[in-house]
């Protein structure tokens, strides 16, 4: 139940958004707990969005996954 | 976006098994636990535990605030529906079981039971029929309640209040620890309770218990990333907290969200379905608000319920002490279609998951 989907911001208006989850879905969620702008990824659950997801960030963990594994030379058991 | 950033990337997850399988040890088992829904529906759905070494378990703990929610509660919000209140919940908590009937039953009698997206749905509904009174089912965890505590605190119409089910993750890790022969290891903490609530609550388990924590995401990449980073700590003797899903969760978790949390709700004891009374682990709307507090508005106030069934075993499914298919019901006098035990009954419940999957198959 805490599924949460990542959505973009298409309109803003006060602390309504609607979003867009991909392939033409669109509702409009509440976005008073978050700080958006139109163009923005947000994190839905139950129509809040609960947290902004940033496209650095997202490439960051690309990098995290990549520092991690490379950090893994020779492990004890 | 996710396929670019590799988020399921076969040939990732193939280099990330060979590092779990190097830093596995060879003759011990050893056992992580996650605390959610949508991370057994990961493993599950991606068969994430076939590409794992046969020594490393990962078990399910209470992730499931649907299943989790008492009988008496469900109970309470039948009362109401069945005196004229009309109730508006979340789809997975229609067919929860209270002791008598769940609110699908209730439904079925001739009460007015209506599935809302959100809270914010429900409190639409009320502002347009004001000749009738509205409560909602507020269950969920941390990720949840924010949402129940904006509308507490947006000052809802008079003929609308809330039963507030909502209940707290790290209480429910914390009694795990104390399960005697669970033997867990190692913590996977959930990815969206953790966008709210941030790391800091989880800094007790690896410095009080020595316990490794790491905070995944729910892609097949996240959580395979989680195990090893598990099994990384393990290995090396340390215990230290780790966040994987770096891309949502903030150290600090949502300020925003904890502040209205914060505003709306007072924590309190809480019953759990198939564990009992845990202190702490449960969100009461502070006096400002009873109000709102369908409880306190109605007077109804129902503490025993019948939680577990003759023969389900729920109770042992919810803290991970048992797998689904070691439950003589599992698939036979429980299914999704005729569910038993609350774990059959969202689709977030660990037997629900489990139905749903090869892993089924795998019991006959």
């Amino acid at each position: 139940m805490c599924l949460a989907i990542p959505a973009l911001v298409t309109r803003l208006e006060c602390d309504k958004a609607q979003v867009d989850f991909g392939e033409g879905v669109l509702r409009d969620v509440n976005v008073t707990l978050v700080d958006v702008k139109v163009g923005d990824y947000v994190l839905v659950h139950a129509g809040y969005a609960i947290q902004t997801v940033d496209k650095e960030d997202a490439l960051e963990t690309l990098s995290l996954w990549k520092e991690i594994l490379a950090a893994e030379k020779d492990p004890g058991s | 976006m996710a396929e670019k950033l590799r988020f399921r990337d076969p040939e990732l997850a193939k280099e990330i098994v060979q590092k779990i399988t190097l830093v596995t040890p060879k003759n011990e088992h050893v056992k992580f636990c996650h605390v959610c829904g949508t991370h057994e529906w990961t493993i599950t759905h991606y068969g994430l535990r076939s590409l794992l070494p046969q020594n490393v378990e990962v078990i399910a703990g209470p992730g499931c605030p649907v299943c989790i929610v008492p009988a008496a509660e469900i109970d309470e919000a039948v009362k109401l529906a069945q005196k004229g209140v009309v109730i508006t919940c979340f789809g997975d908590v229609l067919r929860v079981p209270g002791s008598r009937m769940s609110l699908l039953e209730a439904k079925a009698e001739g009460s007015d039971v209506r599935v809302v997206y959100s809270v914010s749905d429900a409190v639409e509904m009320a502002k347009h029929e004001k000749n009738k009174e509205f409560v909602f089912s507020a269950v969920g965890f941390e990720t949840t309640a924010p949402s129940t505590a904006v509308e507490a605190l947006g000052k809802p119409p008079a003929n609308f209040s809330f039963l507030v089910s909502h209940r707290l993750i790290p209480p429910a890790m914390e009694l795990l620890l104390g399960v005697g022969d669970l033997n867990i290891e190692g913590f996977i903490a959930p990815g969206h309770v953790s966008a709210i609530i941030g790391m800091k609550p989880y800094e007790l388990f690896p410095r009080v218990y020595r316990m490794p924590t790491v905070v995944a995401g729910f892609e097949p990449i996240d959580v395979l990333m989680g195990i090893y980073m598990l099994l990384k700590q393990r290995a090396e003797g340390i215990a230290r907290l780790e966040n994987e899903y770096s891309r949502v969760v903030k150290w600090e978790g949502n300020p925003k969200a904890l502040e209205v949390m914060e505003q709306a709700f007072a924590v309190t004891s809480g019953n759990w379905r198939g564990i009992g009374r845990l202190p702490d682990s449960a969100l009461k709307l502070r006096d400002e608000l009873l109000d709102y507090d369908a409880r306190e508005k109605y007077g109804v106030h129902i503490e025993q319920g019948k939680d577990i069934l003759l023969g389900c075993e729920c109770h042992l499914v919810i803290i991970g002490k048992i797998k689904p298919n070691e439950c003589p019901m599992f698939m036979k006098a429980c299914t999704p279609a005729k569910p038993i035990g609350a774990c059959m009954v969202s689709s977030e419940g660990t037997c629900r998951v489990w139905s749903k999957t090869i892993e089924a198959q795998r019991v006959s």
